[in-house]
């Protein structure tokens, strides 16, 4: 499968999607347009969250616009997913102290596909196709199921492109909470994943402007702002402390669009 | 004067800390109040507290009292290290200090005259001294700010203060993971089973269960009946 696959899956799913992408993107009041009438008390239950999503469904046809940002989501949780049950299953790949922190990551990625696929069915929609994975994207890692720092590297790239996949949804979720605080749930769980992979991989666990795992530059573009809401964070002065070089811009995670995500996430994605 | 402040501005609901304040305290037995007292009735008037407010500056006040928390936190850790602190841990931990100051800074200069007062904060009841327990502590703190943020993103109205709250708390989060692994390096307790639930989520918390959680460390009550439920 590839990019024009799962973006004709998205169409077939929901012939209007684009038009209404188009159409949200000049970001009109969706809070107003897309308000749901009852709000499911248990949000961490699938089947109270998709009924929200199917009620919302009926009312307004943002509704599938979500269930697009939803099926985007779902697309990196099964790359995720099937990296990590490759890796584990990788005889020799991930020593034997470190295996406890993939294992729970692992278990993370399969819950957060079955949460996702779930909330999608319930709510009335499809499931994209699941995409093949090709964990060396395209050949640039071919040892990635060998060789366990080049595992690290991809590993990294992916959490931290996760991380900021989903911050660049949740605005495009606002009118929803149910879906928005699921989302954020999520996120956080990747970024818990991002930074022990990355500590185990020697670096910082906070995303910096100098991160640059090789050939996926891509991942960490912009991470360097430090204008936040029109205020440049790093002139921001305490008296009695100084404040390291780089924390203005490591203090915030940037967002990434779904058309910067998906440009990273396709090479993973195999024929 | 004082009746046309009060219509114009306190029941809009939308009211600067401030100007409520100096509402409140130079009108409270005049007649005039009578004109705002549903929203008095509502809210039980704060004795010494702190309130943060309405709508999306009353949420932007919650995030920046737990981040006014945290900074202070970081701040006395680093102050008083624990025995035994490693060069690598003193950096991590300065790191985590700086991003904590820098988001009470930028909540507190994007807030302007609508920001809160610096909190009175109380850490007296922890032990700075003692590795185990004081990164205990720390790891409580980046679990409750994680958890907040996570609930607290559905309460904004303005999509551009969801990103910004987005920005934060990943941030947080690496924090919480950070530290968890300082405990128990190379283990699940990075995203524990604890913050984690079944599903794959991570936890969530209402700014009265973060605040209640909160309350053996500020000195200051920090008032959140009128933030929003949704």
């Amino acid at each position: 499968m590839n990019l024009n696959a799962i973006l004709s899956d998205i169409e077939t799913v929901d012939p209007e999607a684009y038009e209404r992408l188009n159409h949200a993107a000049g970001r009109t009041s969706r809070r107003n347009l897309f308000r749901l009438g009852t709000k499911a008390a248990a949000v961490a239950v699938p089947l109270a969250f998709g009924a929200s999503l199917k009620t919302a469904y009926g009312q307004t046809s943002n509704a599938a616009a979500i269930l697009e940002i939803l099926n985007f989501a779902l697309t990196l949780e099964y790359l995720e997913d099937s990296f990590y049950k490759a890796a584990l299953a990788a005889p020799g790949l991930i020593p034997a102290g470190d295996r406890a922190v993939f294992q729970q990551i692992s278990t993370h990625e399969e819950r957060h596909v079955g949460f996702i696929e779930n909330a999608i069915r319930t709510a009335g929609g499809t499931t994209v196709t699941r995409p093949r994975l090709d964990p060396t994207a395209k050949g640039a890692y071919p040892n990635v199921l060998s060789n366990y720092q080049t595992f690290l590297t991809v590993a990294q790239a992916l959490e931290d492109t996760g991380v900021r996949a989903y911050k660049g949804q949740a605005a495009n979720l606002i009118s929803n909470d149910d879906v928005l605080q699921a989302a954020l749930q999520i996120h956080s769980v990747e970024a818990r994943h991002a930074a022990e992979v990355r500590r185990i991989r020697g670096q910082k666990p906070w995303a910096t402007s100098t991160d640059n795992p090789a050939a996926i530059a891509a991942v960490y573009e912009g991470e360097g702002n430090v204008t936040q809401g029109g205020v440049n964070v790093s002139s921001l002065q305490v008296s009695g402390i100084t404040l390291g070089a780089s924390a203005a811009g490591d203090a915030f995670d940037e967002p990434l669009t779904r058309a910067q995500v998906l440009a990273i996430a396709t090479p993973f994605i195999g024929a | 004067m004082f009746n046309v402040m009060i219509d114009s501005v306190a029941c809009n609901g939308k009211v600067g800390r401030r100007w409520f304040m100096q509402v409140l305290g130079v009108t409270s037995a005049a007649t005039g109040l009578t004109a705002c007292s549903n929203l008095l009735d509502d809210e039980n008037p704060y004795v010494g507290g702190v309130q943060l407010g309405r709508d999306d500056v009353g949420v932007l006040n919650y995030a920046y009292a737990l981040e006014q928390l945290e900074a202070a936190f970081y701040t006395q850790m680093l102050t008083t290290p624990y025995a035994g602190i490693t060069p690598e841990e003193t950096q991590l931990l300065t790191d985590i200090r700086d991003h904590e100051i820098i988001h009470r800074e930028f909540l507190r200069t994007a807030l302007g005259g609508d920001a809160i007062e610096s909190l009175e904060l109380n850490f007296g009841s922890l032990n700075f001294a003692d590795r185990a327990a004081i990164l205990a502590a720390a790891r409580q703190f980046e679990n409750t700010g994680v958890a907040a943020y996570n609930g607290a993103g559905k309460l904004l109205k303005n999509p551009d203060f969801l990103t910004l709250a987005g920005k934060i708390v990943s941030v947080e989060a690496r924090h919480a993971a950070l530290i968890a692994d300082l405990l128990q390096p190379r283990t699940a307790y990075f995203a524990s089973d604890e913050v984690v639930a079944f599903n794959g989520l991570e936890n969530v918390q209402t700014p009265e269960q973060v605040l209640s959680a909160v309350r053996p460390y500020t000195g200051t009550v920090v008032n959140g009946d009128l933030l929003p439920t949704t």
